[in-house]
Order: structure tokens, then C-alpha cells, then sequence
């Protein structure tokens, strides 16, 4: 028997968009942009840290009744009320009639691959629905889950817009009993969302074909500044009493990125399956990781419960919002004043941290090459990572390929 | 690789599946979904809290407490936190294998500076959620290369109860290797490595680096060369569950013993480290993951594979855990500081065995108590059966887990006579 080795083992591919970054940091020219990874960036290009989030860590750390010790494999209590309150509105339904079940997850990656193993464990089986296109990892997060996947129309390559038409066509075909992945607001990487009538139409959809909702929130009040309106998605669907799936992360509302906040929420249709499933998300976290990382959590739930606090985040977020729509009309104004053919108001029209340009792989591989502009090879630029001192050059290289 | 979900695997997964057709359920979606059983370790710290009986004792979690029977943050790990809000670090994602330094001082510190793996840049690291974290992602690697024969993983009997169903949910079959002798009260080596000759070549081995949990119960240096040896000539694969680094005897290099000669014996270990214990870090997650591998090449392969089962469980880990120890591993004052403090918990646990069983001599128990002496760690493993657990807890309002595991960390000046009396109450 051959000694055990790892030989065999293979060099796995670079992740598409961490890689990306790897080869900006590489790169010492001046002019290089990188408008890869999905985290803001302030006027000057660097990484923000909100001042609440400051004041809340400093509040924190001299709270001396404060320990290290674990937290229960739900996570921090508080932090579980708050979110659930945060994502349906302290005056949902289920919310006050305890029907949700909340768990504390490792932002929304976590989040979304706890629900998974739970719907993989329990509904074996399971088709998952996730819109063409949308984040890369969450193929992979359901895949390795064991869960099989499939595409449903989203994009209008053409329009650069919501192939509505399209969509509910392949809704319609999802077999009884499947899992449809929504993204509540500003949509990875397309940036283009459902309208209020449209999201009507798709909540029917979902209940009169008994598909399950499981929504991906990772922009709440990052997409328009306003909390409520961003989670308008979800809370349509929970007033209709929808039952669903909710991942929610707090990575880019709150810049808390590498605290790894989030939370999954399972909307139930009675108190005691919200115990009973409380009780099976448990049985998935702990042989996973135990229970969730306390620090992060922490300064999330101060931020939400301090009024204080919420109001003055509220007022970082608009900021934030309005750089970025600031750079969204920047861009395409820039980008029109090179004459470059074809219509470019999709920049502006399109919501969220991204923008979804359309660019073949190649003439991204081309835009690195000959200008250092650095994204990922689908063409989306991460608007939040763009200042006014490179609007004239990515507008150039822009230009260049077209 | 073993396929995962579908009803078959989710029922090996033990969490009581139910496979109900695709198409009938959605009229009452979460209708048929079990209530799961209720953790029991976790679950008897919540039913501590319940109880208002003011002699209560928990002896359950696995946690320090000070003398004062109160959580205890290290003063080096408070003035870290300081440190970093100072410096005012950002908040932006690690990357998917955690924090680089941190990781290069966690291999430091489990290897020993002078290791020539270590030097020669051959060992593939990953930052993971503590303990658990790093176990789970080895079923996850183990499972997915098909590493051990038949995908089995051996495991002490007993051993910690979460690692049966970490190794379960990543899809291998989870086997027992006999270990601790209820009769000698101890280690028995002979049964252990019998159960090693007689696995498959290129089995899998989990092992307890120190401190064993639940038992207490360590081979000697001597014991483990003979299982070193044992596990060469079968071409077992060593898996070293390393959580108590320091905490065990308070000298972090005899901690790592165990690691150490396997390492310098040719072994290609895996090493998982936590830092809730020894750091006090518990609810920060903080932890890692490495490999021994034969070339630098072949750990950079590794390493990217296990980033590929990292980026869809949770992308990235949780920086602030990880930003403590690297500051205080990287400050040799704080460092120093460190080593007292891990030291004096240590230190404490031991005073406390030394109390439990000179006040059950006290109390006029018949029975052989060395055990609580003789065994290191945080836990002792009691002897007593779960009838008499149970009436320690409803009765005298001790809690422990049902197995007899007590938790030492729990015991302080002040409760210790109570304690002994209702042992040698529950026992006489």
C-alpha cells in the first residue's frame, strides 16, 4: 500500500475574484484601478470604517462586564432579536407571533450554507434555483451542501435590464417544492432589480407554485440609504405570510467585512416548528463550528439597539449611498464624454454596490492589460471602489475596447 | 469522493432526516422537521442557569473560571484589544486562509521554531474556527480526497462527543480506537494499538495532543513513540486535535510534545489548534489548521484545496480573535505576560485537583481517588455512573455531563468541600 501522501491532491483553481485582487497588489503602475472586490471604498480609495462602528467597539472594550465566554450555538440573543426585527420590521407577523426562527451566521456566506445543509438534511433532494447571473459562490455554497442547482433568466444582456419575461417563464417550470435563491436588493453582480409591481407578481408566482423563498440580503440600506425600502422584497412576502428563508449579512451596511456578521432566519408557519427548526439549525452549526464569533456580533446589536447609535449609522449610510451614486453618475458622464458608442444610462439606472458593464471576458483581460483596471472577468465593476481622480481613466480604457 | 445529501447520507448523519416527497410538503413546509435532541453539553450550562439553589456548582463547559468562579479575559489578551483599537486596523475581509501572520505564529508556536517542516516552508496552514472549525474542515478535505482508507476516521474511545458528528456531517464513517480503561483508570496502550494494527493500512487517527478530553488521561512520552511507531508501519495518517497548548501542564513546549516527536519521527501530521482555552479566546473562534506535507509545492496544492471547502461554509474567518493572538505572539513582553497567565490557570486546576481529593479523603471515602491527581487538564473524569450524576445534579445541584466529566476549571476554594461531600454522598 503506497505510504499516504497528498500527492494526488491537485492545485485548486484561484477564486475568481479574491484572484483578482492578488494581481492588482502586484501591480506598482500608477494608474492602476481596482474595481474587483465588493467592499467600499471612501473618496481617497481607501477602506472605511464607520465611526459608530468605532464608538460601539470602544463602548465595548470598556465595558467591563463584558467576557470572551461562548455564545450559545444561536449566537448573541440580542443580536438575534435585532436582526430579525431589522430584516421584517418589528411590526411583521411572524416576528411577533415567534414563528421566526434566527440563528447568528457567519455573514451571508454562513448563513446561506447553514440553511443549506439544513434544507440538504431535511428536504434531500431539493432543486435550488439561483438567478443567471448572481455571485459567484453560490453555486458552490449549495453544490458542496449536496444540494443540485439550476440557473433561472435574470438578465437582459441586451438591455442590461431584468429579463422579467424570462424569469417567471422559468420560475414557472420549477418543479413544486424547489428553492428559489432572491436577491432582496441591489443584486450581485447586475445591480438591476425587480420593481414593487414586479416583486408582486413573483411572490405569486412562488406561492401559487409552492416554490420556497430563500432571499440573500447583503445590502439592507447599503442600496438606497433607506432600511425599510430595501427590505421592501422580503417584507412582501412575509406579510403575505410566505414562509422563507432569509440570509442576511452585515459586512457592507456596516463595513463590518471581516467580523463575519450575519444571521439566517427561517420564517415558520407556527411557533413550535420555529422551536423544532431552531433546534435542527442548531444540530447543523454545532458539529461545524460550535457557535458563532462573538465580537462582531456584538457591535452590530449596540448599533441597532442604541438609538443613538442607529441614527448616526443612518446618516454614515447615506453618505456612503450618496458617493456612490455620486461615482455611478460620474462614471457614465465620463464615460459618454469619450463619444463611446451605445447607451450607457444602465450606470445610472442600476442600484447597489455594482455595476454590471456588459464587457466580455476579453476586453476585461484587455482593460488590465493595457490600462490596469482590475475586475473580475464578468465585467462587473465595483462602483464603490471607484474615486473621481480614475473616472477619466477607467472611462478611457473603457473606450478602448469597445 | 462519497456523495453527500439524499436521504441515505442524511440519515447516517444522525440528525433524524426526513425525506419526504418534493412535491406534498409545502402546504406545511417545516411540518414534518423534528425537534433535535438538545446538546449536551451546551444544553446542561442552560439548565445550570435555570437553577436558583444557591450551592449550585457547574462543572459542565469547558471554560476557565477564576477563583472567584467567574469567567477570567487574560490581562495580556485586554491590553492586545487595546493595542488594536488603537492602531485603529480596518475592517476589511481577511483572506480565505485567515490572517498570515497569526497563522505563521500558530504553526510556530504548535511546531516549535526549530521545526524543519516548519523551516523548510512545507506545512499548508489555514486560520479556522477554533477547534471545531479545523476538525471539520479536515473531515471536509479528508472526505473529498478520499485520504483515509474506506473514509473512515478512528477516534479515542471516548473522546469529545462534538467530534462524532463533525466527521459524520463531512461525510466520512466515524470508527473508535479503545483508549481509556475504566478499571486502570487510565490509558490502555496495549488495547489502543492493537486497534491500530488491526485497521486498514493508511487509516486515519484522531489524537489528542494533550489533556485529553474527556478522560485526562495522556500516554507517557515513552507510550507515544511505540503508537508513533505503530502508526509508521501501518501508514496511518496522524490528525492531532491540539486545544490545550499551555493549559495542560502550563509549559506550552511539553503540550506539544506529543506533535512534536511525531513530527521529527517522519509523520505527515495534520494539526489543529484552538486558542478558546489557552487564551481565553472562546467565543472569538480563534483557531487553526495545518498539514505536514512532503514539498512546498505539494503544501501550496493543499492549501488550495482547503480553501476551496473554506470560501462556501463562510469565505473568510473572523479577524478580531485571530488580530488578538497574533499581537500578543508577535510582542515578546506580551508574550512573556501570556505565558504567566496560561501558567496560572494551569496552576489553579492543579491546586484544585490536589483539594478534591485530600477533601475526599476527608469525607471518608473508600474509594481511589488518584485519578483526580494523576489525570491534566481541564477535566477529570470522575469514574462516577450516570445514575449518580444524575442525583449530583437534582440532588446536591452539581452539573457535569452525563459520562462523570468534571470540569476542573469549575471547582474553586470555596465550593471544593461541598463538592467532595456529594461525591462521597452520591458514591458511599
Amino acid at each position: 500500500m503506497a505510504p499516504i501522501s497528498f500527492e494526488k491532491v491537485e492545485q485548486g483553481p484561484p477564486d475568481a475574484i479574491l484572484g483578482v485582487k492578488t494581481r492588482f497588489l502586484a501591480d506598482d503602475s500608477p494608474e492602476s484601478v481596482n474595481v474587483s472586490v465588493g467592499a467600499y471604498r471612501d473618496a481617497q480609495g481607501k477602506p472605511l470604517v464607520l465611526e459608530v462602528v468605532r464608538k460601539a467597539e470602544k463602548a465595548i472594550l470598556e465595558d467591563a462586564s463584558r467576557n470572551k465566554e461562548y455564545l450559545g450555538i444561536a449566537g448573541d440573543v440580542k443580536f438575534r432579536q435585532a436582526t430579525q426585527e431589522f430584516c421584517f420590521g418589528a411590526d411583521a407577523k411572524s416576528v411577533k407571533e415567534g414563528r421566526v426562527a434566527t440563528v447568528q451566521a457567519l455573514s451571508g456566506t454562513g448563513a446561506l450554507r447553514v440553511g443549506a445543509e439544513f434544507l440538504a438534511t431535511h428536504f434531500a433532494g431539493t432543486k435550488v434555483y439561483i438567478p443567471n447571473p448572481t455571485w459567484g459562490n453560490h453555486f458552490k455554497i449549495f453544490g458542496n451542501a449536496g444540494l443540485e442547482t439550476a440557473k433561472y433568466t435574470y438578465l437582459n444582456p441586451a438591455t442590461r435590464g431584468l429579463d422579467f419575461e424570462g424569469m417567471m417563464k422559468d420560475l414557472e417550470q420549477a418543479p413544486a417544492g424547489s428553492v428559489v435563491v432572491l436577491h432582496v436588493c441591489a443584486h450581485n453582480p447586475t445591480g438591476v432589480d425587480p420593481t414593487a409591481e414586479q416583486w408582486q407578481k413573483i411572490v405569486d408566482l412562488l406561492t401559487e407554485r409552492q416554490l420556497l423563498p430563500f432571499f440573500d440580503s447583503a445590502y439592507q440600506g447599503f442600496a438606497s440609504g433607506d432600511v425599510d425600502k430595501d427590505a421592501y422584497a422580503v417584507r412582501l412576502f412575509e406579510s403575505k405570510g410566505q414562509q422563507m428563508m432569509v440570509a442576511q449579512s452585515y459586512s457592507k451596511n456596516m463595513g463590518l467585512y471581516g467580523e463575519r456578521v450575519g444571521a439566517l432566519n427561517v420564517v415558520c408557519p407556527s411557533a413550535g416548528a420555529c422551536a423544532r427548526v431552531m433546534s435542527q439549525l442548531e444540530l447543523v452549526i454545532r458539529p461545524m463550528y460550535s457557535n458563532p464569533p462573538r465580537h462582531g456580533a456584538a457591535i452590530a446589536a449596540l448599533i441597532l439597539t442604541d438609538p443613538k447609535l442607529r441614527e448616526e449609522w443612518k446618516v454614515e449610510l447615506k453618505g456612503i449611498v450618496d458617493r456612490i451614486l455620486a461615482m455611478r453618475k460620474g462614471l457614465r458622464e465620463a464615460i459618454e464624454a469619450t463619444g463611446a458608442p451605445g447607451d450607457w444610462s444602465f450606470i445610472t439606472d442600476q442600484i447597489g454596490m455594482f455595476t454590471f458593464t456588459g464587457l466580455s471576458a476579453d476586453q476585461v483581460a484587455s482593460m488590465e492589460k493595457n490600462y490596469h483596471i482590475y475586475m473580475p472577468s464578468n465585467g462587473r465593476i465595483s462602483v464603490a471602489g471607484l474615486t473621481s481622480d480614475k473616472l477619466e481613466h477607467v472611462a478611457k480604457a473603457i473606450r478602448s475596447v469597445l | 469522493m462519497l456523495a453527500r445529501g439524499g436521504v441515505a447520507a442524511a440519515a447516517a448523519r444522525g440528525r433524524g432526516a426526513v425525506g419526504a416527497a418534493a412535491g406534498s410538503r409545502l402546504a406545511s413546509t417545516w411540518a414534518e422537521v423534528p425537534m433535535g435532541p438538545a446538546d449536551p453539553i451546551l444544553g446542561l450550562t442552560e439548565m445550570y442557569n435555570k437553577d436558583t439553589d444557591p450551592r449550585k456548582v457547574s462543572l459542565g463547559v469547558g471554560a476557565y473560571r477564576g477563583e472567584d468562579g467567574k469567567p477570567w479575559v487574560l490581562p495580556s489578551v485586554r491590553a492586545a484589544e487595546k493595542k488594536i483599537l488603537e492602531d485603529g486596523v480596518n475592517k476589511e475581509y481577511l483572506g480565505i486562509s485567515g490572517l498570515p501572520s497569526f497563522v505563521d505564529l500558530s504553526l510556530r508556536f504548535g511546531y516549535g521554531d526549530n521545526s524543519a517542516p516548519l523551516k523548510e516552508g512545507r506545512i499548508a496552514g489555514v486560520q479556522t474556527l477554533s477547534g471545531t472549525g479545523a476538525c471539520r474542515l479536515v473531515g471536509e478535505f479528508f472526505n473529498r480526497f478520499g485520504i483515509s482508507a474506506q473514509n473512515a476516521i478512528y477516534m479515542p474511545n471516548p473522546t469529545w462527543g462534538n467530534h462524532i458528528p463533525i466527521f459524520r456531517d463531512a461525510g466520512m464513517e466515524v470508527k473508535q480506537y479503545t483508549y481509556f480503561d475504566r478499571d486502570i483508570v487510565g490509558v490502555n496502550v496495549e488495547g489502543m494499538i492493537k486497534d491500530m494494527k488491526d485497521a486498514p493500512d493508511g487509516s486515519a487517527f484522531l489524537l489528542h495532543a494533550c489533556a485529553h478530553n474527556p478522560t485526562g488521561s495522556d500516554p507517557t512520552m515513552d507510550q507515544w513513540r511505540e503508537i508513533s511507531d505503530v502508526m509508521k508501519t501501518k501508514k496511518h495518517v496522524p490528525f492531532f486535535d491540539c486545544a490545550y497548548q499551555g493549559f495542560a501542564s502550563g509549559d506550552a513546549e511539553k503540550d506539544a510534545g506529543a506533535i512534536r516527536l511525531f513530527v521529527d519521527e517522519g509523520h505527515q501530521v495534520l494539526l489543529g489548534q484552538s486558542f478558546a482555552k489557552n487564551f481565553g479566546l472562546y467565543g472569538e473562534r480563534v483557531g487553526a489548521l495545518s498539514v505536514v506535507c512532503a514539498d512546498k509545492d505539494e503544501a501550496a496544492r493543499v492549501e488550495s484545496q482547503l480553501k476551496l471547502l473554506i470560501r462556501p461554509m463562510y469565505s473568510n474567518p473572523p479577524a478580531n480573535g485571530a488580530r488578538i493572538v497574533q499581537t500578543i505572539l508577535s510582542d515578546p513582553a506580551l508574550e512573556k505576560q501570556w505565558r504567566e497567565e496560561c501558567k496560572s490557570m494551569a496552576d489553579r486546576i492543579i491546586r484544585m485537583r490536589d483539594l478534591l481529593k485530600s477533601n475526599l479523603e476527608k469525607e471518608g471515602s473508600s474509594r481511589d481517588w488518584s485519578h483526580v491527581t494523576d489525570q491534566i487538564g481541564m477535566f477529570c473524569y470522575s469514574g462516577i455512573t450516570e445514575d449518580q450524576v444524575l442525583e449530583m445534579r437534582e440532588k446536591h445541584h452539581v452539573y457535569m455531563t452525563k459520562d462523570g466529566r468534571i470540569s476542573m476549571a469549575g471547582v474553586t476554594k470555596e465550593n471544593v468541600s461541598y463538592l467532595a461531600a456529594a461525591l462521597h454522598e452520591v458514591t458511599k
